[in-house]
């Protein structure tokens, strides 16, 4: 009766082989083809410097202008532009408009990354079942995955740096965009596509005229998540080297530097809701169409 | 429009449709005289159409009509193949819809066919305007033709001033019309129209088919109408169609379905209809002298006729045909006798 009371493991020698297994190979795998890894990724790498660059050489008054006016732009609220205005003039008066430019720009560069890949991905996935089986399954795993297991192979691979807190912060941030852009199409009433159909669309002109334009409102409350979750993991991609109003918090936690951190979080607070509102009013606006209904 | 493009007449052979996992399996015992019943309840596959064979003439307007389940809405859908037939042949003109590939298929859907929706299936993030041109964006008409020619039929439907309003913003007779203004601006020869005006009430609904027989009249397209509700079949069709559990049951004019229903089931339908606008003076018209009294049309409702002719207090009235030829005359009490539903048993006109 010792298995009933004493769990049947593997033995640790075979265990401690079985990792040193697959240790060994990725670490081969690594060695072998890390440079490739690199070049592959080497535009991504450009388009982070290029737009961090943009952000932080820039003068202030120049960036807190487009910026509120790429708010004014998406909700057309005059509320929400002051707002970010003065969001962004008291995260500049506290030192850390650096690291804030820093971090939008990464947020940025990793919002265009998931709509680019996401957005395909869920256009598929709507039009095929056997896509939606294998695609949701793997979305669950990487929604639940603790992030810091996913960074190993990363850091391994890539190293320390701008990509590979790109690609995790890609990897945790990207559900939402495919799984609203497939739902958003699969709820696109089925006799408006009938009609569509009657009148002799072929498959192209009923994607882009009828089910995205249809769809859209839903895939930008995915974009919207996006955001969100980008900003979340702000924190965590400093571990990996990224800059940002991140590596302030993670000095704080280490030193216990209780203002530093409440600073630093604070403009956290302060951008999300800035991206937040603005995204959410402009997903609004596209349906305006909806809301006003006959008497 | 040149007169030929717009009158193709539609020929249904043999058309069978069963909903199911493999309908092909079932083909033959439904051939054989397997019932709608026996196949639900021991197969597990639904029945949609069972040997449909119906003839509709270019120009007109073909009305069918069924009570809900009936088919009539899986009928017209094959017409332009939004539904695949399990076997049978649809030949609009000399081509056999069932038979054409992808693009064969788009191509003939662009342009021979326009369609009408019961829910209208408006797209609503498009304005009145962009819906009406939706049929030429999608045939690659350049901006300025197609803006122009869903002008002009939005002016026609009576939608003048809306062109720039969503959909959610119209009461649901205008929709309608938009789904009218829509499918004309495509400029189709046939036209298919399922239970287009039933979601609206009765006094919208006469008055869109008023609109309809209007722009029949200066368009002559070939018209296949749906429809559960009588009155509107017999006010609209030339030829009007029963569809019942998925077969027709009769097929006739207005007027022979009225007066000669093929079986109970009809003759219940057609009991309470006002027979007096549908029945012609030509039908009830005896042999005669000329009379003392107004003169009717042949082709006359005798509910019109006897308007006349109790508006001049006269029995009896001469029949003429168009060039005004006496072709005998009809008397008040036949008129009163028709319009008056028959007994349970018989039909005693004609």
């Amino acid at each position: 009766m010792d298995w009933f009371y004493e769990f049947p493991e593997m033995g640790s020698s075979a265990l401690r082989a079985l990792k040193k297994g697959i240790d060994g190979s990725f670490r081969d795998f690594t060695r072998e083809h890390g440079e490739l890894m690199e070049q592959v990724f080497e535009p991504l790498k450009q388009f982070l410097i290029f737009s961090e660059r943009l952000l932080t050489d820039t003068p202030w008054p120049i960036v807190i202008a487009v910026i509120a006016g790429l708010a004014w732009f998406a909700s057309r609220s005059m509320k929400i532009a002051v707002g970010t205005i003065i969001t962004l003039l008291l995260i500049g008066y506290f030192g850390m408009w650096e690291d804030t430019m820093r971090t939008v720009s990464m947020i940025f560069v990793c919002t265009i990354t998931a709509i680019v890949l996401g957005l395909p991905i869920g256009v598929l996935m709507s039009r095929f079942d056997g896509m939606q089986r294998i695609v949701n399954p793997t979305l669950d795993i990487m929604q639940t995955m603790p992030s810091f297991v996913y960074l190993i192979p990363v850091v391994m691979l890539l190293g320390i740096g701008k990509v590979p807190g790109l690609i995790a912060v890609v990897i945790y941030a990207i559900p939402p965009v495919i799984r609203f852009t497939n739902l958003g199409i699969r709820l696109v009433p089925a006799d408006v596509l009938e009609a569509s159909e009657a009148f002799g669309t072929s498959a192209w002109q009923k994607m882009t005229k009828v089910q995205l334009p249809l769809a859209l409102p839903t895939i930008m409350a995915g974009v919207n998540q996006t955001i969100m979750l980008s900003l979340a993991m702000v924190v965590v991609a400093s571990m990996i080297g990224v800059q940002g109003l991140g590596q302030p918090v993670l000095k704080a936690i280490a030193n216990q530097y209780f203002t530093l951190g409440m600073f630093n979080g604070l403009a956290i607070v302060g951008i999300a809701i800035i991206f937040d509102r603005a995204s959410q009013a402009y997903g609004k606006r596209l349906q305006r169409h909806l809301e006003v209904v006959h008497g | 429009m040149d007169n030929q493009n717009n009158s193709v007449g539609i020929q249904i052979r043999n058309l069978y449709k069963i909903f199911g996992a493999t309908p092909e399996k079932f083909l033959e015992d439904v051939k054989g005289g397997m019932t709608k019943d026996e196949l639900r309840d021991s197969h597990g596959h639904v029945l949609g159409l069972k040997d449909i064979n119906l003839d509709i003439a270019p120009g007109g307007i073909q009305v069918v009509m069924g009570l809900s389940g009936s088919g009539k809405s899986t009928l017209i859908r094959h017409i332009n193949r939004l539904i695949d037939p399990t076997a049978g042949q649809v030949l609009v003109g000399d081509e056999d819809v069932v038979q054409m590939n992808e693009t064969q298929l788009r191509a003939f859907r662009r342009a021979r066919t326009a369609m009408v929706f019961q829910k209208f299936a408006l797209m609503p993030h498009y304005t009145v305007l962009e819906n009406t041109e939706f049929g030429l964006e999608i045939k690659g008409v350049a901006r300025k033709k197609r803006r122009e020619e869903s002008m002009r039929w939005i002016e026609r439907v009576g939608l003048g001033g809306y062109e720039d309003s969503y959909p959610n913003q119209l009461s649901g007779g205008m929709q309608q019309r938009v789904g009218l203004a829509r499918a004309l601006t495509n400029d189709a020869p046939i036209l298919l129209m399922d239970e287009a005006f039933s979601a609206l009430d009765p006094l919208i609904r006469t008055d869109m088919q008023s609109v309809l027989l209007d722009l029949q009249q200066e368009l002559g397209k070939t018209i296949v109408f749906i429809t559960h509700d009588l009155d509107e079949a017999l006010r609209l069709g030339d030829q009007v169609a029963i569809l019942r559990d998925g077969q027709l049951v009769q097929q006739g004019t207005a007027q022979q379905i009225v007066l000669k229903p093929a079986d109970d089931y009809i003759s219940s339908f057609v009991r309470d209809v006002n027979r007096g606008r549908v029945i012609r003076c030509k039908t009830l018209m005896i042999k005669g002298e000329a009379v003392d009294g107004p003169t009717v049309d042949a082709s006359l409702v005798i509910e019109e006729a006897a308007r006349i002719m109790s508006a001049e207090s006269k029995e009896t009235a001469n029949v003429v045909n168009a060039k005004g030829k006496l072709l005998g005359i009809i008397t008040m009490s036949d008129i009163i006798g028709a319009m008056v539903p028959p007994q349970e048993d018989a039909i005693s006109v004609i």
